[in-house]
């Protein structure tokens, strides 16, 4: 099992890392809060834990804390369009239900 | 689904804290709170798991108690345990409820009837407050913080003083009032009926007391109410008296049993009923006082064809709901079934015969107005953000149509009828005299063309406009109306800014029926509006024209005219005045005077044009032009 990203997220972080100039990758992590139990964060990694897993996908690596993988097992992170909005979306096969905002999710 | 930002490393947001919002269904029998939590809207439950609370405050000795215990108490202290207030809301002494004004001490108060109990004076707000102040903390217990705000259901008959009581209630409870909803408005919700295709709907409420009929008409989202009807004295509580009687003579029970015996039989009644929503077949074993037992079969039968009568009693105002709606049941898209008495049976078979469809009836019939309420509170109180595919419009309408009065007594519609609220229209008016340094608008609610046929409901004067040639000002009129039916006018003078300001609230006192009747009138009697409309506008037209050419007469009549010609003019002016006064309203005649009075001074016009242009240009080169 592992972490992918989409083509479109792929080149998206990687244009944002380009202009950051600095960072090694992407951390996706897992905090309890939020509606629903539990909270997606994404940010840019500066430097890597000993502890965490490292995948890589489409070209960027992914950084994940061991104790946010079991929930992020087989997710993929995907760039997408919205109208007038365009931001990352996890495709999280763990997660039951949402909040109706979808900035939570519980498993 | 949100859609997410990459963060800077340790800054990501952490997601929003969500708002506590419950729905709050007030009911004349029962009340209940629900909420939404990770999506799905709930009941919320007491500490002893019980989600329905009886509406009843009873004002002891020492405490002040609500609910299930006051209920048990209500026939030992009858004065002072106070049941169904709900019919008493925003009512006056006078036209209260006849059985309440049976049952309890009422006294007439400012604006609103009092019951007088042990603890004093109580108004229906107050009561209504003590209800809905049990239900907040049990929703503040079980979610485990302060409420952000409420949505309180009411019926959809509800004039705007029993509206403007709910909400004083919720006030003195502590309550943040996100809104109020009507009920079978809120039932649709919970249904999920507001993301569905359009059409028509009608919800068939039997609660405890009181049977209500509604029916709705969504498009685009917008549930507008097209017609209520019911029966305030049906309810479950009939089908159990019944059932009761039934029992007492097969089991030969003596007529005059002690009051504990009395009330027993009814709770074996009502648990009897219970069960046969759910059996064939039932026996009502019970014992009274004086080793006097009983044990009565009952079958679901024989318990349909005794409440025959009371069910045929409930379709009768849903004909009647259908008529005024100018709907057959063939209409209906689908029957939303609200209160404990639909589980029945054969009620279900009642409405199911009647509109040819199974009814929408797989929600807990207690709950689902709560639950519909809960949704909106949700959305209301901000948990879901745009985008989602929930993101719902306020769902109301303004019931008539607001405008203003203008030249004539005429009607200029600014809100027509149906139009969804929250809502802002504006529309542009001038003076109507040279130098006119005033204007006075008058607010009118309804659908005919004539202010004296419509409903007023404020006036105010705009003062301060600079004086200029009729016609020339600019004044901007807005009719504004938020999200609780609040109208505010505002009118301002765009040139030099001056303004002024009302709010009112439309449809304060106006009740259903009423409304009904200012429709049908509006409808009746189309054509002789519009006639009248032409007629005024006709009189207004040739007055403001005869003022006009009197004040140019007045002004260059000496130095540009003949006295010949001047006798022209005056004659025209003459001949149309005589006609308007003579009252005989023929509007083609004075349109035939307008015209004469137009061709006769228009080579004057002319002439006066020329002058102020040879005024303007006179000692002037060319170089300063």
């Amino acid at each position: 099992m592992s972490i992918t990203v989409t083509e479109k997220a792929a080149r998206h972080i990687q244009k944002t890392l380009d202009k950051r100039g600095k960072g090694v990758g992407l951390r996706l992590a897992v905090k309890t809060s939020g509606c629903s139990g539990m909270a997606y964060a994404l940010e840019f990694a500066d430097e890597s834990q000993p502890e965490d897993l490292i995948f890589e996908s489409g070209g960027v690596k992914l950084l994940v804390d061991p104790r946010s993988l079991p929930y992020l097992e087989g997710t993929e992170l995907d760039f997408v369009r919205e109208g007038l909005n365009e931001g990352f979306k996890f495709n999280n096969p763990n997660a039951k239900a949402e909040c109706g905002c979808g900035e939570s999710f519980a498993v | 689904m949100a859609l997410l930002q990459i963060a800077e490393p340790g800054l990501a947001a952490a997601p929003h804290q969500h708002r506590l919002a419950v729905g709050i269904d007030l009911g004349t029998t029962n009340s209940l709170v629900a909420t939404v939590a990770s999506g799905m809207a709930r009941a919320l439950a007491d500490d002893a798991g019980h989600i329905l609370l009886p509406s009843v405050v009873r004002y002891g000795e020492t405490e002040m108690i609500v609910g299930r215990e006051a209920r048990a108490g209500q026939a030992d202290d009858p004065l002072n345990t106070i049941a169904s207030v709900k019919r008493l809301m925003g009512r006056s002494l006078a036209d209260a409820d006849a059985g309440m004004r049976s049952h309890y001490r009422l006294s007439d108060g400012p604006g609103m009837v009092g019951i007088e109990t042990r603890a004093g004076r109580k108004t229906p707000v107050e009561v209504s407050a003590d209800i809905l102040r049990s239900l907040r903390e049990r929703a503040e217990a079980s979610l485990g913080g302060e409420l952000t705000g409420v949505v309180i259901t009411v019926p959809a008959y509800f004039d705007d003083a029993q509206r403007q009581a709910t909400k004083d209630a919720a006030r003195l409870a502590g309550l943040n009032v996100l809104r109020l909803l009507n009920e079978p408005t809120a039932a649709a919700i919970a249904y999920g009926l507001d993301n569905a295709a359009e059409g028509i709907y009608a919800v068939y409420d039997l609660g405890g007391g009181t049977f209500d009929i509604s029916i709705l008409k969504l498009t685009r989202g917008v549930f507008e109410v097209l017609a209520t009807n019911g029966d305030p004295a049906l309810g479950g509580d009939d089908f159990d008296h019944l059932l009761a009687d039934w029992l007492k003579a097969q089991a030969s029970l003596p007529d005059d049993m002690p009051v504990e015996d009395r009330r027993r039989l009814l709770a074996l009644a009502r648990s009897v009923k219970e069960s046969l929503s759910e059996l064939e077949l039932t026996v009502a074993t019970c014992s009274f006082s004086n080793n006097v037992s009983i044990q009565v079969p009952v079958s679901r039968a024989t318990f349909s064809e005794l409440t025959a009568d009371l069910v045929a009693r409930s379709l009768r105002p849903v004909r009647k709901a259908l008529r005024d709606a100018n709907l057959g049941a063939e209409d209906i898209k689908g029957v939303v079934m609200v209160g404990g008495s639909t589980r029945m049976p054969h009620v279900q078979a009642a409405v199911e015969k009647l509109f040819g469809s199974a009814p929408l009836n797989n929600l807990d019939p207690d709950q689902v107005v709560a639950l519909g309420a809960a949704m909106q509170a949700d959305v209301l109180a901000g948990n879901r953000k745009s985008g989602s595919e929930a993101d719902w419009l306020l769902l109301d309408v303004c019931p008539l149509s607001l405008g203003l009065e203008t030249m004539g007594g005429l009607v200029e519609k600014i809100v027509p009828r149906n139009s969804t609220i929250p809502t802002a229209r504006a529309q542009d008016f001038t003076t109507y005299k040279d130098g006119q340094t005033a204007m006075s608008v008058h607010v009118v609610q309804g659908e005919r063309e004539i202010v004296s046929e419509c409903r007023s409901l404020a006036r105010f004067t705009l003062r301060g406009i600079p004086p200029m040639v009729a016609g020339a000002a600019r004044i901007r009129v807005t009719f504004q109306i938020d999200a609780d039916g609040l109208l505010s006018v505002t009118a301002r003078e765009q040139t030099s800014g001056v303004e002024a300001h009302v709010e009112v609230k439309p449809s304060y006192g106006l009740g259903d029926g009423e409304v009904a009747r200012m429709l049908l009138d509006a409808y009746g009697t189309g054509e002789i509006d519009a006639a009248t409309r032409m007629l005024r506008e006709a009189q207004v037209e040739a007055r403001r024209l005869i003022d006009a050419t009197e004040a140019a007469l007045a002004a260059d009549g000496a130095a540009l005219l003949a006295p010949p010609e001047r006798d022209v003019v005056q004659k025209a002016i003459y001949a149309l005045a005589e006609l308007l006064e003579t009252d005989e309203g023929d509007t083609r005649k004075i349109r035939a005077a307008t015209d004469a009075l137009n061709a006769a001074s228009g080579d004057f016009a002319a002439r006066r044009m020329d002058a102020s242009i040879k005024r303007a240009l006179a000692g002037r080169s060319l170089e300063t032009l």
